[in-house]
């Protein structure tokens, strides 16, 4: 259970928000909405741990996030805008070291399927930098597919994506919070999923 | 999970050949340009050659310092490497020994081939190379806290320059003496131990500086 209490961020000398609370249970989906530069990206890190809340704390099953430390990164999947892609590598070394990264090293061959599922089919082998935006970002979005985190921290993922690619990430997001897990996504597009529980939390600017 | 990060900073400087390149070649033409400038005075030469080596070594490995962290800062990867379960300690020495192949040790190879024009003995040659087999890695160790520090900065090339450098003037002295020191006939025994124990300390404490120092520089 991830629970937020009475969070602030504060930018420079402007306060993007404060007073946040909100509680995410297994299962349980959170979108986050706002204007440009309301604080989703913010408070998106804030719950990773890369940035510290200037008030109020974020709790990972009743304890203080900052006090988990390596436990609590086991837990969670953080894709932000920078999708931590190489340009230089291929989609499939992208995916293999990305995932040894997060602890879960898989094979080339089942590597391959998954980047094939993503629809990324023979184009396995290519530099990255050769791929289109959207198909850069279904490589990176091919890392939820392999880890086995319970919570997922997505920042704007459906942009530059096609219907097909919404719809295949909808769909991963529906299994993993079928199987227990929990999303928090910052988009603007509407989501209707058919599994889990759906919670907005809109921030003003 | 060491193993696939060497490998990946491993294959994406291959991919990326030329800078690799230009700091080599960087440091082939500054030890060069000084036999061509001071002419053919074997003596003087023999004298100052343990300096211009060191010196252009340890400019040569000052260039390729930005691009430790600035790449995987600017793509996000750096951040991904913070919220894996890995300690970030071993993530840097990973990082820190990858560059260190690719930047050091071709710096130590290549020396013996540039001390020829300077009339170094071959004993000499010997311990020129080992001395910077020892001290690059040091210097790799200690500029990684530079360039964690000074990550996302603007004009940060001539801070890490300023932050580095004289936190570089042991490894400058302890290895520029072992080579004069069989120039004149004496064992370079002590100044190479000392070398190796500036390696020691450095590989215990500067990943765990540039963790923290990477900390701040994302949040």
């Amino acid at each position: 259970m991830l629970q937020a209490e009475n969070l602030e961020c504060v930018r420079g000398d402007r306060r993007l928000f404060s007073n946040l609370n909100f509680v995410l249970r297994p299962g349980e989906f959170l979108q986050l909405t706002g204007p440009n530069g309301s604080g989703k990206t913010s408070l998106l890190r804030m719950i990773c741990g890369l940035l510290a809340p200037s008030r109020g704390e974020i709790r990972w099953e009743g304890a203080n996030i900052h006090s988990l430390r390596e436990e609590y990164s086991t837990v969670i999947s953080y894709l932000g805008h920078r999708t931590a892609i190489k340009d230089e590598l291929s989609g499939l070394e992208n995916l293999r070291v990305s995932s040894a990264l997060d602890g879960t090293e898989i094979r080339d061959t089942a590597a391959r399927d998954i980047l094939r599922t993503m629809g990324l089919g023979g184009r396995e082998l290519l530099p990255v930098r050769l791929l289109s935006e959207g198909q850069k970002r279904r490589v990176a979005l091919a890392r939820l597919a392999v880890c086995n985190t319970r919570l997922w921290l997505l920042d704007e993922v459906l942009s530059s994506l096609d219907l097909t690619a919404v719809a295949l990430v909808l769909s991963l997001i529906e299994d993993h919070l079928g199987n227990g897990g929990m999303a928090v996504v910052s988009t603007h597009q509407e989501i209707n999923l058919s599994a889990g529980s759906f919670q907005r939390l809109e921030l003003a600017s | 999970m060491f193993r696939w990060m060497v490998r990946r900073d491993l294959i994406l400087a291959w991919r990326r050949r030329a800078d690799v390149l230009s700091t080599v070649f960087f440091f082939v033409i500054v030890v060069s340009l000084f036999p061509l400038s001071i002419g053919p005075e074997t003596q003087l030469l023999r004298s100052i050659a343990p300096g211009v080596v060191w010196v252009a070594a340890l400019l040569a490995s000052m260039l390729s310092l930005g691009r430790l962290f600035a790449n995987d800062y600017q793509d996000g990867t750096l951040e991904q490497m913070l919220l894996t379960p890995q300690p970030l300690y071993l993530i840097v020495l990973a990082k820190v020994l990858a560059s260190w192949l690719v930047a050091g040790v071709p710096l130590a190879l290549i020396a013996p081939v540039l001390g020829v024009q300077f009339g170094l003995s071959q004993d000499t040659l010997l311990i020129l190379t080992v001395s910077l087999m020892l001290g690059t890695p040091v210097l790799s160790l200690i500029g990684s806290i530079g360039a964690a520090l000074t990550l996302g900065l603007r004009g940060g090339g001539v801070l890490i320059a300023i932050l580095v450098l004289p936190l570089y003037i042991p490894v400058l002295v302890f290895g520029a003496g072992a080579v004069d020191a069989s120039i004149i006939g004496v064992s370079p025994q002590a100044n190479l131990s000392l070398l190796g124990a500036v390696l020691a300390i450095a590989l215990v404490f500067s990943p765990w500086a540039t963790s923290a120092a990477l900390r701040i520089s994302l949040e």
